[in-house]
């Protein structure tokens, strides 16, 4: 067997290609050649590392070393060093910005070192176009378990006891799931995947996808022998095309090896799974909706009962778990269901990945057990607030979510806790927010969302989205009247009682979390005709306060239609006839001095 | 392809492992060959391809050969470090694609320190 020396995961993630690792890698196989170490050097192209705020990436095995923000120029430099001479390059390894010191190892390195990885256990350590390094991480050996050793009661009896919840937003138990639709009648069940991550920030899914597509089809050939199905099919969104081409290749592999298809490793269990490309609506998240699709139909929710469980797709008895979900399947069944819910809390077992983006200095993703403190997810791993900001909130669960104020982020993220702060798990966006935004246009941005993206079938959803936002549109033009906010969550009852899907159910949450923990900014808005975070340009004076400017000048240089007049050791001035209300200059003032 | 059951599975696991192993810091013993520039003057490359054939040869996944850079003691160069589990690390001087091999089989396989290529420990000689 071919044994190299040395071997580099470059980060061939969605992240780290935009940001030109490919072009990285090309570089990097040339020194190679140069120097003559293609026999002793193995390159591999992995799935998203995680840390996509580094990127590109590369980890050099088997020391560890974790390089990061690397060049194509870098290369002559890091073969010649490091590959050749086993000297590690420190000007191209990540400093820790508290204490200003570089730490070589990725294990050292906080992001990673306080993370918990199962259901990311494989990213960036395998070649996600190689069945083989999946098995030598002892992939398959759970689906051999559960054929040949198992019982479908024996496999939900596991996944019930594990305690294991859905990791796509409604945190629904997954055995409990599984059993409804090992009871239903019917000689056809289906067994279907939600790749349609559609929350804007999350992208836990797709890294999964990209880094260990055959963790996907291990989980849902268990759950097809679970609840007696022979086909699956992974619905996964058209935008996804890493994704989606990794899982082409990751099933023609399992295919080729007899481990998807007729009689799956001579067990006489047959099981296939296809892939369905959506075309990107926020409503096909929806398990009924996903359905309707799947059907070929337009992707729109219908009303429950019937459960999926019952009548699914093609009303035959059908489950539907999310991508996460799968990845934490074959680790249960391989390690036992106590070695999963040793970690977490009471009511949410095991670990959940969150997609932490925005204010934020360590963008990434980031993988720890429930009930971890949200202050050690934004401070120990997300490395705290970029500039110098204050943290004011963190926004969990997407559309359908809400923001957690700084006040309470010491709060534990498990399901239940979120659920009392009034946001949601959800799939595990986290989209941090500094003292620069205004809530109430936060609240805006995600019902535009909610409010494009509703499918139009029900009128509460319809109708009252729009409502909603056409009054949050006017609270932030500074057309706000007394009894808006009274209103919005009149608006917000109706529409969360009456709605027909999870769409609309929780649209309004954005909203009735910033009332709840933001009110005073809406009353500043709509009384004061002011925006306290000076973010809603309608409400701007675009003055500068004298008290705070301390004639830097930096305000006029930005300027780009030259109305700030300033001299050295003046007080700029701006000229509103000139002025173009463009914020370049609130953007540029490091003092927060233009109201 | 050949179609996946139990011991196939298990097979190609093993097959598979040295890459883990790379990846992971599980092997049982790593041997680390120092490649400075006065390593590679002295004939650290030879070595090092030697003891990878070596490796290669034998089939072995739980042994990770790998490189470093200067240890220090350029006059002893080619200079060879074997860890092996929790045991203290033995440094060897002066070795030649011969003694390359003799370290690998003695005493990376059998356990058997060879004192006679050892450096003493502390004195750098």
């Amino acid at each position: 067997m071919k044994y190299y020396r040395s071997h580099v995961l470059v980060c061939a993630g969605t992240g780290c290609v935009a940001s030109k690792s490919l072009a990285v890698k090309r570089a990097l196989q040339e020194e190679i050649v140069k120097h003559n170490l293609g026999d002793e050097v193995l390159v591999v192209g992995t799935g998203c590392n995680g840390f996509c705020a580094a990127g590109p990436v590369m980890v050099v095995y088997p020391e560890g070393i974790f390089y990061q923000r690397l060049k194509p120029e870098d290369m002559p430099q890091l073969v010649a060093e490091h590959l050749l001479q086993g000297r590690p390059v420190e000007r191209l390894m990540f400093t820790d910005p508290a204490r200003k010191k570089t730490v070589p190892r990725m294990h050292d390195i906080s992001f990673f070192g306080l993370q918990e990885l199962r259901a990311l256990r494989n990213r960036g350590i395998i070649d996600a176009e190689k069945i083989e390094d999946y098995i030598a991480r002892s992939g398959y050996f759970a689906v051999a378990r559960a054929l040949m050793e198992m019982t479908p009661e024996q496999i939900i009896g596991q996944m019930k006891e594990s305690g294991l919840r859905g990791r796509g937003g409604a945190g629904f138990s997954t055995g409990m799931k599984w059993e409804f639709a090992a009871k239903a009648r019917g000689e056809i069940k289906y067994a279907l995947c939600n790749g349609d991550e559609g929350d804007p920030g999350a992208f836990m899914d797709r890294s999964i996808l990209e880094a260990d597509p055959h963790v996907v089809l291990e989980g849902m050939t268990i759950a097809a022998k679970a609840i007696g199905a022979h086909q699956g099919y992974i619905y996964v969104r058209a935008e996804y095309p890493l994704a989606v081409s990794r899982l082409r290749i990751a099933i023609s592999q399992a295919r080729e090896y007899g481990l998807l298809g007729t009689d799956i490793m001579g067990s006489g269990f047959d099981f296939d799974v296809e892939i369905y490309q959506g075309a990107g609506a926020f409503v096909c998240g929806e398990e009924t909706a996903l359905m309707t699709s799947l059907e070929g139909k337009r992707g729109m929710p219908r009303p429950r009962p019937p459960f999926p469980a019952h009548q699914g797709l093609w009303k035959k008895p059908t489950i539907l778990n999310n991508v996460e979900t799968y990845a934490n399947v074959p680790p249960i069944i391989l390690n036992g269901a106590a070695w999963f819910n040793r970690l977490g809390t009471e009511g949410s077992k095991g670990t959940k990945v969150f997609a932490v983006t925005g204010a934020i200095n360590n963008i990434g993703l980031v993988e720890v057990p429930m009930g971890t403190p949200l202050r050690t997810i934004i401070y120990d791993i997300g490395g705290g607030i970029p500039n110098r900001r204050k943290l004011k909130a963190v926004q969990m669960g997407g559309p359908s979510g809400g923001c957690i104020p700084e006040s309470l982020i010491d709060t534990p993220v498990d399901y239940e806790s979120i659920t009392k702060t009034g946001a949601i798990m959800g799939s595990g966006g986290m989209v941090v927010i500094d003292e620069t935004a205004c809530m109430v246009n936060i609240a805006k941005f995600f019902l535009e969302f909610t409010q494009d993206e509703s499918c139009g079938k029900c009128t509460p959803c319809r109708t009252g989205t729009k409502v909603m936002l056409d009054i949050l549109k006017n609270i932030c033009a500074g057309k706000g009247t007394e009894g808006d906010v009274e209103t919005l969550e009149d608006l917000s009852v109706t529409i969360k009682n009456a709605s027909l899907c999870g769409l609309g159910q929780t649209a309004p949450n954005p909203v009735l979390t910033t009332i709840r923990y933001f009110r005073d900014e809406y009353d500043a808005h709509i009384r004061d005709k002011i925006c306290p975070a000076v973010s809603c340009t309608d409400l701007i004076k675009f003055e500068v306060v004298s008290d705070l400017c301390k004639k830097c000048g930096k305000c006029a240089k930005a300027c780009p239609v030259m109305a700030i007049k300033w001299e050295k050791g003046q007080v700029a001035f701006i000229d509103k006839q000139i002025c173009t209300r463009c914020k370049t200059c609130i953007a540029t003032c490091p003092f927060r001095a233009i109201a | 392809m050949a179609r996946m059951n139990r011991e196939e599975l298990e097979k190609t696991k093993q097959r598979h492992q040295a890459l883990i192993n790379v990846r992971e810091g599980t092997a049982r013993a790593r041997v680390v060959v120092h490649m400075g520039p006065c390593g590679i003057a002295a004939g650290a490359r030879p070595v090092l391809l030697a003891l990878i054939r070596e490796l290669e040869a034998r089939d072995i996944s739980d042994v990770v050969v790998t490189i470093s850079d200067c240890a220090g003691q350029c006059s002893q160069e080619p200079v060879v470090t074997v860890y092996c589990g929790a045991e203290q690390p033995v440094v060897y001087a002066k070795v030649s694609e011969e003694t390359a091999r003799e370290i690998f089989i003695q005493h990376v396989l059998g356990g058997k320190v060879l004192d006679r290529l050892k450096i003493e420990e502390g004195t750098g000689r």
